[in-house]
């Protein structure tokens, strides 16, 4: 099923939470929701879900108007932030919460019903707990639990905000991939909220970002990444040193010293200089187009990272490959080896 | 949360505050009951039974008993009702009648008699076109009943009003997606998380009326047999001079009473249990 938003604004007070979202998601596709909190994620999400009615737009479903539908009859599997499971029922009577709800005529009988629950909880390897409630399941198990309850219903679209919010880095890791197996295996088109951007480049087709209310842009993990379309995906995904520039005269001005790169597209005016740590190659004192002194080192993995106080007067942070031993007062010289130079301070 | 002490609290002061607790508890509850039940030893025990199963305290001990229990549970259906309104709807003079509830439990309860004998005499508002449908109310057992509602309500509508505000709509929002219809997500998501303030209120609204001496009397007409609770009986043993049998039906409402309170208190922990997060 594809889902389409056209327009949608929607309003809390005075406040816009969302200010005009188009969006086209393709069938079975995986699509990750990025941005800052407030960004107006779970908004959209609980819009498409019928959770929520836009002031303006539409949405539609394979081309369908999904706004004359309430949430119960749009078939959509929601998963929320937390977790948001029926306390008083087992793990077994959550998940098969949307199986004894359905109209009579078309409900499944108990034995259908047993049967279905235990592929679902087979299927998110949790078999083994039916007879527990909530209470007794850790974060990571409750998580799936909520999982399977959406999916018992064989929803046509799948919502997840912030399926791993809540649970710590390890755990979340093991789930992201087993998100990315279990979506490939029931090909259900899915949205999922995140604002960790790892998690998104990762597991995701293709990734939204989003700040204040508005899409930013929406592209494979490669192109948000590679070439972000505004200042602020720069600055978002991925770690980015930033400088204030001045563009004059075809040339990049820092603090009035003209820089040793072109302008490539940027508009002139006050602008700002974006390079991502490991773009920024490290030289000798005399090379390279920044200039400055090395005023803290930290080393893990396979990159050091580290603190340049530049001569014209901001602080940087670098990551330099370990070959070249770095050491607090060493004079460098830099030169960014991809950048991109947005408008706007 | 265990009574028992836990071996190694995160909780400081639990001695003393366990101490506390058992020594007020023992001067202002059990001191009191122990010597209800000293006194009644100055019956023998076939003196105590007689006294016990004579058909006057029988039927008293009935109708209390007994009209306090419909009479809960027309409160927990009918408090259940009010509470949704009041919580979940927004309507002109939504605060005045949340504030209204409350009138059972500020009245002075003689007041609530004489106000409800009033309205349901026969020549009352609303006595007149009930005796017109051939519905007696003041002065039968059916005015009891009424008496019993009215100052029981508050404790359901109290006890379960929090708890309703306090219900993550995302329980619901949950629900609602996964296909419910409203009453699916009534019967099967709500009310079953509301079930230990049900029941407590319950509990509380079946006390309340079981205890219920001054609003029942007025409208009661006390006729022995028929109309009489026993908390009436009770006075009318001691005006009587006729202690012992006085204290004889005082045990046995505590004790049926405290049967009744704990086998509640019970239910409540179980459903806490299930409910908990
Ligand atoms: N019911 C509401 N009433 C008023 N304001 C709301 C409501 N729901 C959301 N908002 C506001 O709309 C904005 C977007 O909220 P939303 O929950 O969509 O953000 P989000 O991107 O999901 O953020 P987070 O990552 O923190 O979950 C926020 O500023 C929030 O305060
Ligand atoms: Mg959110």
């Amino acid at each position: 099923m594809t889902i389409e938003a056209r327009g949608v604004v929607k309003s809390f007070g005075a406040f816009k939470a969302l200010d005009g979202v188009d969006l086209k998601v393709a069938n079975g596709e995986l699509l990750a929701l990025l941005g800052p909190s407030g960004s107006g994620k779970t908004t959209l999400l609980r819009i498409i879900a019928g959770l929520e009615w836009p002031d303006a737009g539409e949405i539609l479903f394979d081309g369908e108007n999904a706004l004359d539908r309430g949430a119960r009859e749009r078939h959509v599997g929601f998963v929320f932030q937390h977790y948001a499971l029926f306390r008083h029922m087992n793990v077994f009577e959550n998940v098969a919460f949307g199986l004894r709800v359905q109209p009579r005529r078309i409900r499944k009988t108990e034995a259908q019903i047993r049967a279905r629950v235990k592929e679902l909880l087979d299927l998110v390897q949790l078999d083994w707990l039916a007879d527990r409630y909530p209470s007794q399941l850790s974060g990571g198990q409750r998580q799936r639990i909520a999982l399977a309850r959406a999916l018992a219903i064989e929803p046509r679209i799948l919502l997840l905000d912030e399926p791993f919010g809540a649970l710590d880095a390890k755990v979340r890791k093991e789930l992201r991939q087993w998100l990315r197996t279990l979506h490939h295996s029931i090909n259900v088109t899915s949205i999922f909220v995140t604002h960790d951007q790892e998690e998104a480049l990762e597991v995701a087709h293709r990734v939204v970002v989003m700040d204040k209310g508005r899409i930013e842009q929406v592209g494979s993990p490669s192109d948000v990444y590679d070439s972000p379309a505004t200042a602020f995906v720069h600055g978002f995904i991925g770690e980015s040193i930033m400088l204030p520039v001045e563009v004059t005269g075809g040339a990049v001005h820092l603090n009035g010293r003209p820089l040793d790169i072109a302008v490539e597209g940027g508009a002139a005016g006050a602008s700002t200089l974006f390079v991502r740590r490991h773009d920024m190659l490290i030289g000798p004192a005399d090379s390279g187009t920044l200039h400055g002194a090395v005023t803290h080192v930290r080393s893990f993995g396979p990159v050091q990272r580290a603190e340049i106080a530049l001569t014209e007067g901001s602080t940087i942070e670098i990551d330099a490959p370990r070959d070249r031993e770095l050491r607090i007062g060493d004079r460098v010289g830099l030169k960014p080896r991809h950048y991109r130079i947005f408008a706007g301070g | 949360m265990s009574v028992l002490a836990p071996r190694r609290s995160t909780l400081p002061g639990f001695g003393l505050t366990m101490g506390l607790t058992l020594t007020w508890l023992s001067l202002i509850v059990l001191i009191p009951l122990a010597g209800l039940f000293v006194r009644s030893t100055d019956l023998s025990l076939a003196q105590f039974w007689d006294i016990v199963t004579s058909r006057r305290t029988l039927s008293a001990l009935k109708i209390s008993f007994g009209l306090s229990f419909a009479a809960a549970c027309v409160n927990l259906v009918m408090g259940t009702i009010v509470v949704w309104a009041l919580v979940r709807y927004r309507f002109p003079g939504r605060r005045l009648f949340d504030a209204i509830v409350d009138v059972p439990f500020a009245l002075p309860t003689a007041v609530a008699g004489v106000a409800l004998t009033a309205l349901f005499a026969q020549k009352g508002w609303l006595g007149a076109p009930l005796a017109a449908m051939g519905i007696k109310v003041a002065f039968t057992p059916l005015g009891i009943f009424i008496a019993m509602i009215f100052i029981g309500i508050p404790f359901v509508v109290r006890t379960v009003q929090p708890v309703l505000i306090d219900l993550d709509p995302e329980i619901e929002e949950a629900a609602a997606s996964l296909g419910a219809s409203r009453w699916h997500i009534v019967t099967k998501v709500i009310l079953p998380s509301l079930t230990p303030a049900l029941l407590t209120g319950f509990a509380l609204a079946f006390a309340r009326a079981v205890g219920e001496y001054g609003s029942v009397i007025f409208i009661a007409g006390n006729l022995p047999n028929v109309s009489e609770i026993a908390p009436l009986l009770i006075v009318i043993r001691l005006s009587e001079f006729r202690y012992a049998d006085a204290t004889a039906i005082a045990v046995v409402m505590l004790v049926v009473a405290f049967v009744i309170i704990f086998a509640v208190n019970r239910l409540q922990r179980w459903a806490q249990s299930q409910a908990s997060t």
